[in-house]
């Protein structure tokens, strides 16, 4: 018997994706702003995907509030760039004290479990929104749009945007996988698997948890910043709206909860279903609060856990995997 | 004295909250789960009642006794059907099924009823419109009174069915210890779809309430989700009689930050809500702090 991480699929398959980056990268030199647009939307919801999953799919925290951060980082982009900022600084600095905001909320969200984790969230996103309503010069409840972004040629700007969101996304998903892979991943997973067991053999499961709230923190203010230079306008009801919850839910339960490579396909499919089905409606929404919850009952690991477990696939290894050697 | 209004206003406000969270705070006493959908369950009562007011002309109050064996009838299947299952498979699984539930009944809401508001004030006669002032500036609705004695009933009998009756005596049992309420041959699938049904049908009762007192559309759900959630957390979770008191001290929140302005309304309950949880959670425990003075 011996253990292994890498198989030689696994091998090909990383160098493929680092491909598939510097493919990516060419986007906006190849296509139209329609297609760079699109991408960018699709990149967004990698990004949120995999920053979800961190949370439940590793830490056992289930959130339907993340849309807190993600209305805090696209607020927070339209807010600095008021102060004159170069709107491309003001979503970094947007970016580091909305995601820096995850700390003192950790400090206090750690503490619940379960429901009222999830509800308390909420709550906490609910009252980020009242804030920014209660707010004029952030445009109350009518929305405001970044204005300082229309000075730059509507092709460069699409372009600009793109790659901003292509490197967020690589950073964020690269801190995921090296996090995962770390001995400090070791305990992440072992917290996945069974909270309870992890702590007895001595895993420090808070601080371990505080570190996934922080990071999907980051990740969902990042998300929040490149919606607003994607779309240009926001307004409170719809970036801080519990959609967005459903959306990160259904992606990582189709895909996959607690696989690194689950999410990203999920948030594939999220796409295709959206580009597909255009004018969106009711129906629609229907068929992916169903399907959400009958992946939850029926294939909890979703397609790539299910796939991962009927092959032995690993594509992306932030595990190790026990072989029989004959 | 336009405090001490606000103050009852947000007890007859505060009623309301405790008869939607009541059958959230039933569910998670006996099963330990959070119906992520109980808003949407009672939105869809105020909807099956909005109907049968429709076609039938019957006041409102009527064709909530018509609507609750239909309630009733889907508490039941719903565990059956989805919760049973979810229970089984952890913590986070009833919460995801119940989120992805509560989007489906929004969106067939939506496809239904159209997102238009709807209100059942009018078709409720002189319940809405009666009220009385008393000393100048405190004023007693009909309709206040009506919730708030209405709470107290469902409050008191439910109670009484927990601690008085052997159905009650079995669901206890089981919230207590299903495995050792198997063991003396408590069906625990049968009390859980009882407690379920019970649940839906005074979500129900919620959701008439709802639509009585101010409009509904498809999507009012998940704001009253988060108000039943707010009700059951500041009472302490597992308590069905703190539950009522947690209503009725979020409403008093509601009502007061509205008197500041009336955009703090929802804010101050929220933050009464954050409050609590801190203070239970963040090391201060009230009521131990007065057992060890």
């Amino acid at each position: 018997m011996k253990v292994r991480r890498w198989t030689r699929t696994s091998k090909l398959f990383t160098g493929g994706t680092g491909m598939v980056a510097l493919l990516l990268a060419s986007v906006p030199l190849a296509f139209s702003p329609d297609i760079v647009q699109k991408t960018t939307t699709l990149l967004i919801l990698v990004l949120l995907a995999a920053m979800w999953n961190a949370l439940a799919g590793y830490g056992g925290l289930l959130s339907v509030g993340q849309q807190a951060f993600i209305g805090l980082g696209a607020y927070g982009t339209v807010f600095f760039a008021g102060f004159g900022m170069p709107p491309y600084i003001a979503m970094v600095v947007a970016l580091v004290v909305t995601g820096s905001l995850s700390i003192p909320i950790s400090l206090f969200a750690l503490r619940l479990r379960a429901a009222q984790f999830a509800i308390g969230m909420w709550v906490i996103a609910e009252v980020a929104s009242i804030s920014v309503r209660l707010d004029q010069d952030l445009g109350a409840g009518t929305g405001i749009s970044l204005s300082q972004l229309y000075q730059y040629d509507p092709n460069y700007r699409q372009a600009y945007t793109f790659w901003l969101a292509l490197a967020f996304t690589a950073v964020f998903l690269a801190a995921l996988f090296f996090l995962l892979r770390s001995p400090l991943g070791a305990s992440l997973q072992a917290i996945r698997d069974d909270e309870d067991a992890a702590r007895s053999l001595g895993v420090r499961v808070a601080a371990r948890k505080r570190l996934l709230f922080v990071l999907a923190g980051f990740g969902c203010a990042a998300a929040g910043v490149l919606i607003v230079a994607n779309t240009l306008f926001i307004e409170p009801g719809s970036v801080f709206s519990v959609q967005w919850s459903a959306y990160m839910i259904f992606m990582v339960l189709v895909g996959g909860l607690g696989t690194f490579e689950g999410p990203i396909l999920g948030a594939i499919l999220l796409f295709a279903i959206q580009t597909t089905f255009t004018q969106g409606g009711p129906w629609y929404l229907v068929g992916l609060g169903a399907t959400a919850a009958l992946f939850a009952l029926l294939l909890p690991r979703g397609l790539w856990g299910t796939i991962e477990e009927r092959l032995g696939l690993r594509l992306l290894p932030v595990g190790y995997q026990v072989v029989d050697k004959k | 004295m336009s405090v001490a209004n606000a103050i009852l206003q947000g007890i007859f406000l505060g009623a309301f909250y405790a008869v939607l969270a009541c059958g959230l705070s039933l569910m998670f006493g006996v099963m330990r789960i959070i119906n992520l959908a109980h808003g949407d369950v009672a939105v869809l009562g105020a909807y099956v009642v909005l109907v049968i007011v429709q076609s039938t002309g019957l006041s409102p109050l009527v064709a909530f006794v018509i609507a609750l064996p239909a309630m009733i009838a889907f508490g039941y299947v719903l565990q059956l059907t989805v919760l049973q299952r979810a229970l089984k498979a952890g913590i986070l699984t009833p919460l995801l099924a119940t989120f992805g539930l509560s989007i489906v009944i929004q969106n067939l809401l939506l496809l239904r009823f159209s997102p238009d508001v709807h209100s059942l004030g009018a078709s409720a006669g002189a319940l809405t419109t009666e009220s009385w002032n008393v000393f100048g500036s405190i004023t007693i609705s009909a309709l206040g009174l009506v919730v708030l004695a209405v709470a107290l009933v469902v409050f008191a009998a439910l109670h009484l069915f927990l601690s008085r009756t052997r159905p009650g005596w079995r669901m206890r049992a089981t919230a207590e210890d299903p495995d050792a309420a198997e063991l003396i041959g408590i069906d625990s699938r049968h009390v859980y779809a009882r407690a379920t049904a019970i649940a839906v049908a005074i979500a129900g009762l919620g959701g008439l309430f709802l639509a009585i007192r101010s409009v509904f559309d498809p999507v009012s759900g998940p704001t009253q989700l988060i108000f039943a959630f707010e009700a059951v957390v500041i009472g302490g979770m597992g308590s069905l009689w703190g539950t009522l008191l947690g209503g009725l001290a979020l409403g008093v929140a509601q009502t007061l930050g509205a008197q500041l302005n009336p955009e703090y309304a929802a804010l101050s309950g929220h933050l009464l809500f954050l409050a609590v949880l801190i203070l239970r959670f963040g090391g201060v425990n009230l009521a131990r702090f007065g057992a060890r003075a």
